[in-house]
């Protein structure tokens, strides 16, 4: 049992050092922000890396998303004897509030996070980070501020991509799978359309990206041990990238959905 | 008589329950070229790590130039490594980048020169290192020596007081290692710095060095210049340059 114990005191210490470590590492991002005039043209670079390169990977999840919720809706609807010009209405709200930018940003936390954490990490296991910091470069201002920033601006950017893909792919689903017309799922889709939803959407979105930016620097910077702690840190990123993005969501839904 | 320029005093250093470095302290006076030898692991490139805060002591402090590089706010302290070059045990070339960028970074970043001017400079310290014709390759088209020098070239290019080199020579044939070296011996006499040179090879060592210091059991075990080494009687260091497996060190 003393061993139980001290495995509990372990994991404790660890959460601790992890926790302290990114609000370290949040703390320094804040006061690189003034010098982010210099950090402009590697901010352009990383918003095409981490973003635009993302776009064809959303865009796929997002017609299968679409596709998927419109026919799961449709088998429901009947089961319950629902009437099915609701369903533009049902995968609309879906779609908007929830499906777009919490599986935009789990795609995105598997992409990008775990690709700014095994390229950081590589980069410190191999004393490029040392280098930078040896040059009087600050490794916060020129490897952490442009991701995370990238990140703020892009992931809901993918999400105005996501949901516009998911709803036509619904739409598709609907007119040849379920036989309704387009008319029907698109007056649906108009009535329970709300433009506080969808921009309650790209706020959640901002707020995903900076925790995936900052996560997978964090895991970067203190990556030890060789390719072994390379992939070690990398699952870490994602893994706790994805629990915080479905906490800080279901946070959101408390918030902004009042029962 | 001049103060040194790089105090080192008490430096304390562990990493979890690994202690590392025991009370180390070495005074480095200005144009010396010093090495600090020992076994792979003994916590040499921890300490030149802590002469520009690549680290921090546990306790103890470094002084360079009269003051104490612990008290430095960020932007002092990126200042300071304005007078640092540092050549890293793999080079640490950033992947990336060609050999042009990656030698032109900091002249980019803390500098600010139009790129024509950080173009003549770079080029400039590429000759110096005797490179020309690879600005831009990247650093996976290049042999082990190569990157070195590339390594040398970015570490010089902002005509720093003080290089630092964490084992120059590692992982070289013999042949390319003696060249790095002749390069270190050459700098130094051009360039007018002073070097610190952490290193386990020994040829190397004697090569470059006016002054030899071995680390051992995390505190120095012995300080003086390459004939004093040659002709010690302390077992520590008599095993150690002789190579053999037999003796006070234990593997």
């Amino acid at each position: 049992m003393p061993g139980g114990f001290q495995e509990i005191g372990r994991h404790g210490v660890n959460f601790v050092r992890t926790v302290g470590g990114m609000f370290m590492l949040l703390g320094k991002l804040i006061i690189s922000f003034r010098e982010v005039h210099r950090s402009l043209g590697l901010l352009m670079e990383q918003l095409y890396l981490l973003g635009v390169k993302s776009l064809p990977l959303i865009v796929i999840i997002s017609i299968f998303v679409g596709a998927v919720s419109a026919w799961q809706a449709a088998y429901q609807f009947k089961f319950i004897g629902a009437p099915l010009r609701l369903l533009g209405h049902a995968v609309g709200k879906a779609v908007v509030i929830e499906l777009a930018p919490v599986l935009s940003a789990i795609v995105y936390a598997g992409r990008v996070g775990a690709g700014v954490t095994a390229e950081l990490g590589t980069m410190k296991v191999t004393e490029q980070i040392d280098a930078l910091e040896s040059m009087g470069i600050s490794p916060v201002r020129y490897l952490v501020l442009p991701r995370v920033l990238a990140s703020v601006f892009m992931v809901p950017f993918l999400v105005i991509f996501a949901n516009f893909v998911a709803i036509v792919g619904a739409l598709v689903v609907s007119i040849i799978g379920v036989a309704i017309s387009s008319e029907t799922f698109l007056t649906g889709f108009k009535y329970s359309f709300e433009l506080s939803d969808f921009i309650n959407g790209l706020i959640k979105a901002a707020v995903f990206g900076f925790i995936i930016g900052i996560v997978g620097c964090y895991y970067g910077f203190t990556t030890r041990g060789g390719a072994q702690g390379v992939g070690r840190a990398t699952t870490s990123s994602v893994v706790v990238s994805m629990v915080l993005i479905l906490i800080f969501n279901f946070v959101f839904a408390v918030i902004l959905f009042r029962i | 008589m001049a103060a040194p320029l790089i105090q080192i005093e008490d430096i304390h250093k562990s990493f979890d329950s690994l202690r590392v470095l025991e009370g180390v302290s070495l005074n480095i006076e200005r144009g010396e070229s010093i090495v600090v030898i020992g076994q792979s692991g003994c916590g040499k490139s921890v300490l030149i790590k802590h002469l520009i805060r690549l680290l921090e002591p546990d306790s103890g402090r470094v002084i360079f130039d009269g003051e104490d590089i612990g008290e430095y706010d960020f932007m002092t302290l990126s200042k300071l490594r304005l007078r640092f070059g540092m050549l890293f045990q793999s080079a640490a070339l950033f992947d990336s980048m060609t050999v042009e960028e990656n030698v032109g970074l900091g002249l980019t970043e803390t500098k600010r020169y139009k790129p024509g001017k950080i173009r003549e400079i770079v080029n400039e310290k590429l000759e110096l290192v005797g490179l020309t014709g690879v600005n831009h390759k990247r650093p996976a088209e290049l042999s082990g020596g190569m990157r070195k020098r590339v390594g040398l070239a970015r570490a010089i290019a902002n005509s720093p007081e003080v290089l630092l080199y964490d084992e120059p020579t590692t992982g070289l044939d013999p042949i390319t290692a003696d060249m790095i070296n002749k390069l270190i011996v050459d700098l130094r006499e051009k360039l007018e710095v002073t070097s610190v040179a952490v290193t386990h090879d020994m040829k190397s060592a004697f090569e470059i060095a006016d002054r030899i210091v071995m680390l051992y059991g995390g505190k120095i075990e012995f300080d003086g210049t390459p004939d004093e080494v040659r002709g010690t009687t302390n077992p520590v260091v008599r095993q150690f340059i002789s190579g053999s497996a037999s003796g006070p060190i234990q593997a």
